[in-house]
């Protein structure tokens, strides 16, 4: 039987969504155990979260003033040695996941399986290549641990109930480098829902033209209690910060309903979006690749449509 | 300082890749081949330090079929000083190349190794930060900005929250993201220079790396099929749709 190994991600004392995925995906497998780490210098605030959700076992803390901030060149040793007795070691296909993970399979010597999208078998999965292009089915080798990341929208995010797994301490003797050293973190604070896991979000392309013009974006978002968004044209043309960016090699996102304005739909855009429910286009150009996604699609000027649209919802 | 890079050779950006029938693969015959992207913003990124003076030698490496040469010669072209061809039959999986640049890294001795932080291929986003593991050296994934000072590497990462900051004792991995810089265009002439540049051809039996390519795939499927929509002719009609759906 398996037992898995769950990597939590955290940042300000707050757990992040995309560890309750990581869980669902653990639960896939059928494991006996699925364990929750947690590395911080204060972790007790996260792992009382992380005990909370459904399916855990057990939740594993290590106290450390190295673990204040996540890098994977201490975080990565950590978690190698308390990968011992555990057939799986699960993390988030967030950045920090991404950086961290193959870390932890090259310490141990395996591969690592990235972006899981579905749960075969204990060790076989589907994963995404060719930006989505194409979905190839791998199988890990059944005396390995296997160390994989999930890919969030393809998971719902298990449950939190009111039991909570009991969580214990974890003394690892593990000797961290100190070669790499964390020195800030700049962060776009803003009030409207995250990203990765609003209901509802709202992009802009090229087409909205520029920085100033995006605020037509922002306010129907907040109309809408929606997330912002991008593509990648946008924000390499400086209208938004890069944490907005929606594709293959920003934010894979799957909600409930994606409006998209003004973004042609390149493939390497369509990737990011292609596990919404439903998708919204509208653009001047009426050959843009988006429409041939788009569940609705409007062409139009976004600059007339967005008024009109918020006369519309009163 | 010596900067290695790596450099890939994937099916070019642009191409649409089709799964094979019968599921054994994608369709890559005939289709256009080009630089990993991000392979092109790592060895844009080293030319720039060396045009800074802070490096004096670039190395590009790539790992492939005897018909890479062409490839490399691309990379120095772009003004690497040399390339090092590892030959092999395949693609090896990230775990194989992490070991295979440990191994080029133990005869170079690079202050830098530089990577794409994901081949658009594989997507794997794995090699760099399973080569820093195995050398035991720090690193700077998905920088998007790199400034070497004083025997340390500060980076500027593209991470969910936003941008972080990490200062790196050399030698240390970077992986690059799209915004490091933007890749310069190839000159003729200095294509004709290229020609002379040495590529050592290294066999890959001959370097002695356990393979790690432990993940066997069994099947290519085409993604699920989002089929067309409907076309609204207004705002209002819109609204409608989007109420209709339950999504208002």
């Amino acid at each position: 039987m398996s037992k898995i190994l769950v990597i939590a991600e955290h940042l300000d004392g707050t757990l992040n969504g995309a560890t309750a995925r990581v869980v669902s995906a653990a639960s896939a497998v059928g494991a006996e155990a699925i364990d929750v780490l947690v590395l911080g210098d204060a972790p007790d605030a996260v792992a009382a979260e992380a005990a909370k959700i459904e399916g855990v076992s057990r939740v594993l803390t290590v106290t450390r003033a190295e673990n204040a901030h996540m890098l994977a060149a201490t975080a990565a040793p950590q978690i190698a040695k308390a990968a011992e007795g555990y057939s799986h070691v699960f993390g988030p296909s967030t950045t920090t996941g991404k950086d961290l993970m193959p870390r932890v399979a090259a310490l141990l010597g395996v591969a690592q399986v990235s972006d899981v999208m579905t749960v075969e078998s204990s060790h076989v999965f589907t994963r995404p290549i060719y930006a989505g292009n194409a979905i190839v089915t791998v199988e890990a080798p059944a005396d390995q641990t296997v160390v994989a990341t999930i890919r969030s929208a393809s998971w719902k995010a298990a449950a939190s109930g009111d039991s909570a797994a009991p969580v214990e301490a974890l003394e690892l003797d593990a000797e961290l480098p100190t070669h790499t050293r964390f020195v800030q973190l700049k962060q776009d604070k803003s009030d409207r829902p995250d990203l990765q896991s609003a209901p509802r979000v709202i992009s802009g392309g090229r087409g909205v033209g520029s920085k100033e013009n995006f605020d037509v974006i922002y306010k129907l978002a907040d109309k809408m209690n929606a997330a912002v968004g991008a593509s990648r044209a946008a924000v390499d043309a400086g209208y938004v910060p890069n944490d907005m960016q929606v594709g293959q090699t920003g934010k894979i996102i799957a909600p409930e309903l994606y409006m998209a304005f003004g973004i042609s739909g390149a493939i390497q855009h369509l990737t990011g979006i292609k596990d919404a429910g439903t998708i919204v286009a509208i653009n001047k150009d009426a050959d843009a690749p988006i429409f041939e996604i788009a569940d609705i699609g409007l062409v139009g000027d976004l600059f007339k449509i967005i008024p009109e649209i918020e006369a519309a919802l009163g | 300082m010596k900067i290695l890079v790596g450099y890939k050779r994937v099916v070019d950006y642009n191409v649409r890749v089709q799964v094979k029938p019968d599921g054994s693969g994608v369709a890559t015959d005939g289709v256009k081949l080009s630089a990993n992207p991000f392979d092109d913003i790592a060895l844009e990124e080293a030319l720039r330090l060396r045009e800074k003076g802070v490096a004096e030698e670039i190395v590009i490496v790539g790992i492939g079929p005897a018909d890479l040469t062409a490839h490399l010669r691309n990379g120095l072209a772009m003004g690497a000083n040399r390339a090092i061809h590892v030959t092999t039959d395949g693609a090896p999986q990230p775990l194989t190349a992490a070991r295979t640049f440990l191994k080029l890294i133990e005869k170079e001795s690079p202050d830098l190794v530089i990577l794409g932080k994901q081949a658009i291929d594989d997507d794997a986003n794995q090699t760099g930060q399973m080569l820093a593991a195995l050398w035991g050296r720090p690193q700077a994934t998905f920088a998007s900005e790199l400034a070497i000072a004083d025997g340390k590497a500060t980076v500027t990462r593209e991470v969910d929250a936003g941008l972080e900051t990490i200062e790196a004792e050399l030698p240390a991995v970077v992986t690059t993201d799209l915004r490091l810089n933007e890749p310069r265009f190839i000159k003729l002439p200095d294509i004709m220079k290229a020609k002379s540049k040495p590529i050592d051809v290294i066999e890959f039996d001959s370097l002695g790396v356990d393979s790690g390519d432990h993940l066997k795939t069994t099947n290519y499927a085409p993604p699920p099929k989002r089929s067309k929509g409907e076309m609204v002719e207004d705002a209002a009609g819109l609204v409608a749709a989007l109420k209709q759906k339950g999504l208002l």
